[in-house]
């Protein structure tokens, strides 16, 4: 597999959000605006490159027996170094994403990801992935956002184009399962059509 | 009567799955028989309420004293991964009958953030013991009663004519939206 093929497979064909269906919890909590979810996405995708590189790196020193344990507290400390980052450079940002911060340590993407792909391959191939899958959770979640912010508050990246309330609902928790519901479908014919 | 708002609270206004969106893989993936996810309830009430305990503990007497609450992460969820790992083999010896109702469900447990979420959450808002324990309970039932009804309708589902493009996940998301919306009446009421 070529690395642009790598690179390129979590924006579309295997999609976390879309396709894999991964990650949801935070897919659908933080997304009440696009920028929401595009800090929540490049929150992730820190964690899932910084995890991929160390768990490809030290594959071969840990045991199997005791791998998910060692693979959890590897994202657990890049989880808590971006949980630190944030709160001292973008404290609007951390407090709008607040519990979802630290839930990025049971985000199962980024555990799969160190599983499925870091734990057998060397360390570029899995730094490209991370990089990939993680930018493809951003898209998804920033379209997500993005959706529900047009719909729900008339606005775009805080941006107000229409005057007044939009469909408040879309804001609401109810939103982001209607909106994530359709935009599946989407992407569902899409990738059919590919097919 | 502060115990009687942290349930109701909990268990429908701010209800865990439909309008806090923690443990939705649990909720999306063992949902499809009502049997099924009425004994991931069981399992998760179980270990939501002993990891709340034990992440209260040692956060109240190990890292706020050794002032390293930044490790929080990581200790809480190394708690949990281990606390299921225990309680599995716990339930194995003790009882058997139970095992075998919850044997499936107890490693899927880990990777469900709603028990990381409500132990996050007992700390952040100062629950004391007792609350955090009435918090974690409360919790667990609303996990339950959002599971069990959305297996239900699931059920009925499936015996429903969906366009293609509708089927499996995608109308499983529109249902858990009504849903939502039909819990999204409780708001106010505490």
């Amino acid at each position: 597999m070529s690395q642009w093929k790598n690179f390129s497979k979590g924006f579309f064909k295997e999609n976390a959000v879309f396709v894999l269906l991964l990650g949801l919890c935070p897919t659908l909590g933080v997304t009440t605006s696009a920028f929401n979810g595009l800090g929540m996405g490049l929150a992730t995708t820190f964690v899932l490159v910084g995890s991929n590189i160390v768990v490809s790196l030290i594959k071969s020193f840990i045991p199997d027996k005791v791998r998910i344990p060692s693979f959890i507290v590897i994202i657990a400390s890049f989880v808590t170094i971006v949980e630190l980052v944030m709160q001292a450079y973008v404290p609007d940002l951390f407090a709008a994403l607040g519990l979802f911060i630290p839930l990025i340590v049971v985000n199962c993407l980024v555990l799969g990801r160190a599983e499925a792909f870091a734990s057998k391959n060397n360390l570029v191939t899995s730094a490209i992935d991370g990089l990939g899958m993680g930018l493809g959770f951003s898209m998804a979640l920033t379209i997500l956002g993005a959706v529900r912010e047009i719909l729900g508050s008339g606005s775009i990246f805080g941006f107000k184009f229409i005057q007044g309330d939009g469909m408040i609902v879309f804001i609401l928790a109810p939103g982001a399962f209607f909106a994530l519901a359709y935009l599946v479908v989407i992407v569902n014919k899409i990738n059919k059509k590919q097919a | 009567m502060e115990y009687i708002i942290i349930i109701i609270s909990a268990v429908f206004v701010n209800n865990i799955v439909l309008l806090k969106f923690l443990g939705l893989c649990p909720f999306i993936g063992v949902s499809n028989k009502v049997e099924t996810s009425i004994g991931m309830t069981g399992a998760v009430t179980f270990v939501m309420v002993i990891a709340t305990i034990v992440t209260y503990l040692l956060y109240q007497y190990v890292l706020v004293p050794l002032g390293i609450t930044f490790m929080r992460t990581i200790t809480f969820i190394l708690v949990i991964a281990s606390l299921v790992q225990m309680v599995e083999i716990m339930l194995k010896k003790v009882s058997p009958p139970l095992y075998q109702a919850l044997g499936i469900f107890l490693p899927l447990i880990t990777t469900n953030c709603a028990v990381l979420g409500v132990a996050v959450l007992a700390v952040q808002n100062d629950f004391n013991l007792i609350e955090s324990v009435v918090f974690a309970t409360a919790n667990a039932i609303g996990f339950g009663i959002a599971i069990v009804v959305f297996a239900g309708i699931r059920e009925q589902l499936d015996l429903m004519n969906i366009p293609t493009a509708m089927k499996g996940v995608p109308i499983a998301f529109v249902v858990a939206g009504l849903l939502a919306l039909a819990f999204l009446g409780f708001s106010g009421i505490v």
